[in-house]
């Protein structure tokens, strides 16, 4: 048991390697960043109460394309009474046609990327970008 | 290593394991209730117990080379334009009498019939051999008869394309958007590795409009209407006149009937 500078050595070289992400991150302020996503739009209600889309919007847009395209149901009713086209280019991007500053936003922070929802709808009403 | 055992680690894994996908399942079941919604009718759609189409080669003979309807439909569901006729996305288009009614043909066919080129599109078959081998239900046969397309399904494995024997199915080889001369904000695009064809304008019906092609023909040659209401157009036309369908040898009952 002659090694015990040298393993210490190893483990301390090892342990700086793996957090040299959180010290390069703490150091260059990226850790305080907050996604800050803009609402543009007028309209003092979305399709369901603000908590709930914010946490499952995406469950909420399966379930649009399930019922518009296998079901063919294509009005939806909120919480409020209201009824709404299920469309993402012509009801959800009509409020919030900032996608770079809205979708983007979170997506972008939380990694999320860029779904394929993009890859065939539209982003504004005005057609191909 | 003296406190625990191989027996006791086993035994403590599997339990954690075991509660980690308790969780998981009990943790998903609140937002089912996304899906719980009431379902509510449309405002004033178009239904039908079984959709079809009359084409009457007739008129459309007497408009000569004609294409509002092609281009209608081109417009109301962004189908790109590729030069390249292999990259060719087809939803409505011109076929020869020759090729459009391959068991119909002879050498002495009435001359203006032989020359016409003959408007062809999906034919929403009874029984259609596209959703038969359609490995993942991206295809099926809705109740009102449209052979509909789901994009987001769709694998790109072209078994429908190889079974349809109308031709009636393309494939996107590559990313259409940059084809796509005018778009419009109505219908998405489509992406590269998905097929798509005819819908019958199932989004319009939804709106209470017929199809973008009925709309745009002036002379009136393409009717549209409910095969088992025997008062609709297409039944109208049916009863008084001669009709023809593509191929019906094979079996595929197609909706789409020919005055020649």
């Amino acid at each position: 048991m002659h090694d015990t500078g040298k393993i210490l050595l190893g483990v301390i070289i090892f342990l700086v390697l793996v957090t040299v992400p959180v010290w390069y991150n703490a150091a260059s302020d990226r850790a305080d960043v907050v996604p800050d996503p803009k609402i543009i739009t007028t309209a003092d209600q979305c399709v369901m109460p603000t908590d709930y889309m914010r946490e499952a919007h995406m469950d909420l847009l399966d379930d649009w394309r399930d019922k518009v395209v296998r079901e063919g149901i294509r009005v939806h009713t909120s919480h409020d009474g209201k009824k709404y086209n299920m469309s993402l280019t012509n009801t959800c991007m009509d409020c919030h046609s900032n996608k770079a500053d809205f979708c983007d936003e979170c997506h972008d922070y939380s990694a999320v990327g860029q779904p394929y929802c993009w890859d065939c709808h539209l982003e504004t009403k005005e057609g191909i970008q | 290593m003296s406190g625990i055992d191989r027996r006791k680690f086993l035994t403590i894994a599997g339990l954690s394991a075991a509660a980690a996908i308790g969780r998981k399942t009990l943790g998903q079941t609140p937002s089912s209730s996304a899906s719980d919604w009431a379902r509510l009718p449309e405002e004033n759609p178009l239904t039908a117990h079984r959709w079809a189409m009359v084409v009457d080669l007739k008129k459309c003979r007497e408009e000569g080379d004609c294409t509002k309807c092609i281009e209608a439909c081109h417009l109301a569901h962004n189908v790109p334009r590729f030069d390249n006729p292999k990259d060719e996305i087809k939803w409505i288009w011109k076929e020869e009498y020759e090729s459009a009614f391959p068991m119909q043909e002879h050498h002495f066919v009435q001359k203006d019939l032989n020359r016409q080129h003959v408007l062809v599109f999906c034919n929403h078959c009874d029984n259609p051999p596209c959703v038969r081998v359609c490995p993942t239900k991206s295809t099926w046969r809705r109740d009102d008869g449209i052979v509909m397309m789901d994009m987001h399904r769709c694998i790109g494995c072209r078994y429908c394309v190889a079974a349809c024997p109308y031709g009636s199915r393309s494939f996107n080889w590559r990313d259409p958007r940059p084809f796509i001369e005018k778009a419009t904000a109505d219908f998405p695009t489509r992406s590269r590795g998905v097929v798509e064809k005819c819908n019958f304008c199932a989004e319009r019906l939804s709106r209470g409009q017929l199809p973008a092609c009925v709309e745009a023909c002036e002379a009136g040659a393409l009717t549209f209407g409910d095969l088992e209401d025997p008062d609709s157009p297409v039944r109208e036309l049916l009863s008084r006149n001669f009709t023809i369908r593509r191929k019906p040898n094979l079996g595929t009952q197609p909706e789409v009937y020919y005055i020649v």
